[in-house]
């Protein structure tokens, strides 16, 4: 049956024109079947930025709003914890936030805008779970090296009150700090980035 | 028993909702005209968006497709204080809705894809004045309609001519009786504006949609003329 | 460079040492003989399981977005259609496919019909393949009420309502399959379930059997002659070809040529007029009021325009079941020797020429409004349907039959036809050479009414010769 005069060139050339044509077309379909499970714009929407009031934040309070779904803190430090923060440097992993993920804007000691308010994704950068907030020194249950911080539940990540991290911990950055602005001194946006200063 | 019998004469009865005497009229429907669907947007916006929603779509999207800057948007058409993301939400409340024409007004996001852009067309155009109706007015497409004529300052009022056949009255024509602020042709257009914002609403990736085939079909006919070749020249083996 | 490709093999020979990929291949593929002589009619089986495969990927992919929910459903599938990336095509591509499934389907049965397919020893391959169909109408069925449309929620409040035509029972059956007194969220939720996980399970299970059950026995083909009677030396029919590489390229060419009408569809006329997507879906589903004109999707109709032909409610029933029962008995109910159209008598080509008027017709009705017309129509109809079948052990026996060749007969493919057709062209538009004022010779065509007649009267003579 197979006969002998067969162009095999011609052949293979015609299968592997047609597995390329076939294999680009099969990748174009992909891109929508994937790109259907990216967020949507109702996530987007879930993800705009959200305008804070905090003007009405006591110092030593925390409040926590919802950007993109995750919780967002916006914490009033006192003059005192400032203080202490200046202290902390040889206990923190990453004191100058080098490793970590913040705008330009916070990249500083104390890792904001304006020192005494603090904003940052109240998200542990291990693993996800969100630290409970106990600025209290010295407490019971994490004893006399506390000096008030975020404590992470999960797999016990200590982070000072400007969210770095401390060594020897399975945390491995800062905290992270959300791109935001001052739209007034009483009003910030979270989401969206501070005007850069372009050297 | 009964139930499923009278379900049947439900499945089983003619169109009720025949459409008088008067026959549909032609929309002329371009989703590429930008300008059309943003003027038929703000004509939405400042006489459907009352009373009815338009929930399937945002502000965002209209932006986007029309080619509309967002603060353009938020500025111009949306209502005050809606956001970009938001969808087109009526203001109406769903207790005064039914404290005044007895049911909810429609959500239209889907309108024009399950009435037809020249029915949509036709029955803007077809209100008239009827003193036995609630609002004064009556629809020669959808008779005893319970909704007012939003466009009546436009259009002004039309009265109905009836051709008496025995004991039936059929709807033969509407002839204008008072003018509105625009004049016939400046009429047909707004009313136009909206449907084609209405039937652009009902699917909004249509364009692209249509645009994208061409490069589909394209493909798939190099890919047809390959897999010719490749079968012929395999053939050649049997007898 | 040199050691790459021999890791490979390693790799690949560990997994073949432990697993009869080859074989199954072999088996199924490669060393799979087919007839040589298929046609058009045999591009069908490979297109259903292209569209099988369609309805799962697409399938999968809306169910992460969609929300079984009868508050939730029909805002769930405009999120999809709007604000999910790409969500549209998948939906048109779910929905159109459900269509096309149908399509393809019906003409994979067709080609039973024609080439006796249905016949000894492939009865319980036509039998799963009904199977599947019965399977793939209640999959449609309950996927059709997902969108929770005016036509999802009435179609099915008719449809469950059937049940209740069951004597005795009936009243009881209908409310546990809706778990409820009207069809609600409990509904949407059971059939959710049923769409997506039950029978996509039993689909996949009888497209296996039926697969299993053909390779088995071999592939039928236009001829209706079978191809193990006379092999060669090493044991291959003489008429078969390995169905790889020859009819994997050959469906290759089917494949695209339906993608082509496929995606016309899907970027050009999804709602295809409102048959593929109903105008009413586009409303939600409201218990209080019922859309003034309900037709069931177009696949459907024909079975649902048996249903309306006859006037008594259980009687109606047993009707529209009956008619996907006698399909089942076809390969009993035929009696004629020969498989093949080719070679039947003129009384099969007729009998079938009717069925198939008749179940178009049906469908056709099926989508119309209900006038006193339009239920005489039906009713002939109905009985052409079922005279069809249940006339069949008495007709197929007058049969005058053909002889049946002991080998394939090749027919002409298109390509071949093309002369042909340009002779049939040329007989019925002329083309004459004129000269024109300025004394150019311009060449015109005209209709040759002469041309046409004789064209039309051949084609006659030959259709009234092959029905004889």
């Amino acid at each position: 049956m197979i006969d002998e005069t067969v162009d095999k060139s011609k052949r293979q050339f015609l299968t592997t024109a047609l597995t390329v044509v076939g294999a680009v077309g099969t990748g174009y379909l992909a891109i929508p079947f994937l790109s259907q499970m990216q967020p949507s714009v109702k996530a987007m929407a879930a993800g705009a930025p959200v305008e804070v009031d905090i003007s009405k934040i006591e110092p030593g309070q925390l409040i926590r709003v919802a950007w993109r779904g995750k919780p967002v803190w916006v914490l009033q430090r006192s003059p005192e914890v400032l203080a202490t923060l200046t202290t902390l440097d040889n206990k923190l992993s990453d004191p100058q936030s080098n490793q970590s993920s913040q705008p330009d804007s916070s990249k500083n000691p104390v890792r904001s805008m304006k020192p005494e308010i603090f904003v940052a994704v109240g998200l542990c950068t291990h693993l996800g779970c969100s630290p409970t907030f106990r600025p209290e020194v010295a407490p019971h249950d994490l004893g006399v090296e506390w000096q008030g911080g975020f404590f992470c539940p999960c797999h016990g990540s200590w982070f000072d009150l400007a969210g770095r991290v401390y060594k020897g911990v399975p945390a491995p950055t800062n905290l992270e700090v959300p791109p935001y602005r001052y739209v007034t001194d009483t009003q910030i946006i979270i989401g969206e980035a501070a005007e850069e200063k372009i050297a | 028993m009964k139930k499923l019998l009278s379900l049947f004469l439900l499945l089983l009865s003619v169109n009720v909702f025949a459409s008088g005497g008067v026959d549909l009229q032609e929309a002329d429907i371009d989703l590429g005209d930008k300008v059309s669907l943003q003027r038929g947007a703000k004509h939405f916006v400042t006489y459907c968006l009352g009373c009815h929603s338009a929930k399937q779509i945002r502000y965002l999207r209209i932006a986007k497709d029309l080619g509309l800057d967002e603060k353009h948007v938020l500025k111009d058409i949306a209502p005050e204080g809606a956001g970009i993301y938001e969808q087109l939400h009526s203001a109406m409340n769903k207790h005064d809705a039914e404290k005044w024409f007895g049911t909810q007004p429609p959500d239209l996001s889907l309108i024009a894809r399950s009435r037809g852009a020249d029915w949509l067309y036709s029955y803007l155009k077809g209100f008239y004045v009827d003193k036995n109706r609630p609002f004064g007015v009556n629809n020669a497409i959808f008779e005893d309609v319970g909704m007012p004529n939003p466009l009546w300052q436009l259009q002004g009022e039309q009265q109905p001519i009836f051709e008496v056949n025995g004991e039936k009255r059929v709807l033969e024509k509407l002839i204008s009786s008072s003018a509105g602020t625009q004049s016939p042709e400046e009429f047909d257009r707004t009313v136009n504006d909206l449907v084609n914002f209405l039937v652009y609403v009902g699917e909004p990736v249509q364009l692209e949609r249509q645009e994208m085939g061409k490069y589909v079909i394209f493909y798939l006919l190099m890919f047809l003329v390959i897999s010719y070749f490749l079968k012929k020249e395999y053939w050649k083996d049997v007898h | 460079m040199n050691l790459k490709p021999t890791r490979l093999r390693m790799c690949g020979n560990w997994i073949l040492e432990r697993f009869p990929l080859a074989q199954v291949w072999n088996e199924h593929m490669a060393h799979y003989y087919a007839p040589k002589n298929f046609n058009f009619w045999y591009f069908f089986g490979s297109l259903a399981l292209l569209v099988l495969v369609n309805q799962f990927v697409t399938g999968i992919l809306l169910t992460m977005n969609y929300k079984p929910d009868a508050k939730l459903a029909f805002d769930s599938v405009e999120y999809i259609m709007r604000d999910v990336s790409w969500g549209w095509l998948v939906r048109y591509m779910h929905s159109t496919g459900a269509s096309a499934f149908f399509i393809v389907i019906y003409l994979h049965m067709f080609r039973g019909l024609l080439y006796g397919s249905f016949k000894q020893p492939r009865e319980l391959i036509w039998i799963f393949g009904m199977l599947l169909f019965v399977a793939l109408m209640a999959e449609a069925f309950m996927g059709y009420l997902l969108p929770w449309g005016q036509m999802s929620y009435w179609g099915a409040q008719v449809i469950i309502s059937l049940f209740s035509a069951i004597p005795v029972i009936g009243d009881d059956l209908s409310l546990w399959i809706r778990g409820d007194y009207v069809i609600s969220d409990a509904t949407l939720n059971r059939f959710f379930a049923f769409h997506v996980i039950a029978v996509p399970l039993v689909l996949v299970l009888l497209v296996f059997m039926h697969i299993v059950a053909l390779h088995e026995v071999g592939s039928n083909n236009p001829d209706g002659v079978d191809i193990k009677k006379s092999k060669d030396p090493w044991g291959h029919p003489v008429d078969g070809i390995p169905f790889h590489p020859y009819y994997t390229v050959k469906d290759v060419v089917g494949v695209a040529v339906f993608l082509l009408f496929f995606a016309t569809v899907i970027f050009y006329m999804p709602e295809m007029g409102g048959y593929f997507l109903e105008h009413a879906n586009f409303i939600p589903a409201d218990p209080m009021k019922t859309p003034e004109h309900i037709a069931p999707v177009w696949y459907f109709t024909p079975f649902y325009s048996i249903l309306r032909a006859i006037p008594d409610k259980f009687a109606g029933v047993i009707g529209m079941g009956g008619s996907i029962v006698v399909l089942f008995l076809l390969p009993w109910l035929d009696r004629g020797k020969v498989k093949s159209i080719r070679y039947r008598g003129g009384i099969y080509k007729k009998a079938l020429m009717l069925f198939v008027i008749s179940f178009i017709a049906l469908g056709y009705l099926g989508t119309q409004p209900v006038t006193p017309l339009a239920t005489i129509m039906a009713r002939i109809f109905t009985a052409i349907y079922f005279g069809f079948f249940l006339l069949m052990p008495i007709y197929t026996r007058w049969e005058k039959l053909k002889p049946v060749p002991n080998h394939l007969t090749m027919q002409p493919t298109l390509e071949e036809r093309i002369p042909e057709m340009i002779a049939v062209f040329n007989e019925v538009i002329e083309t004459q050479s004129v000269t024109t004022e300025d004394g150019e010779t311009v060449s015109k065509t005209r209709f040759n009414p002469t041309g046409a007649k004789n064209v039309l009267v051949r084609t006659a003579k030959n259709l009234k010769e092959s029905l004889d």
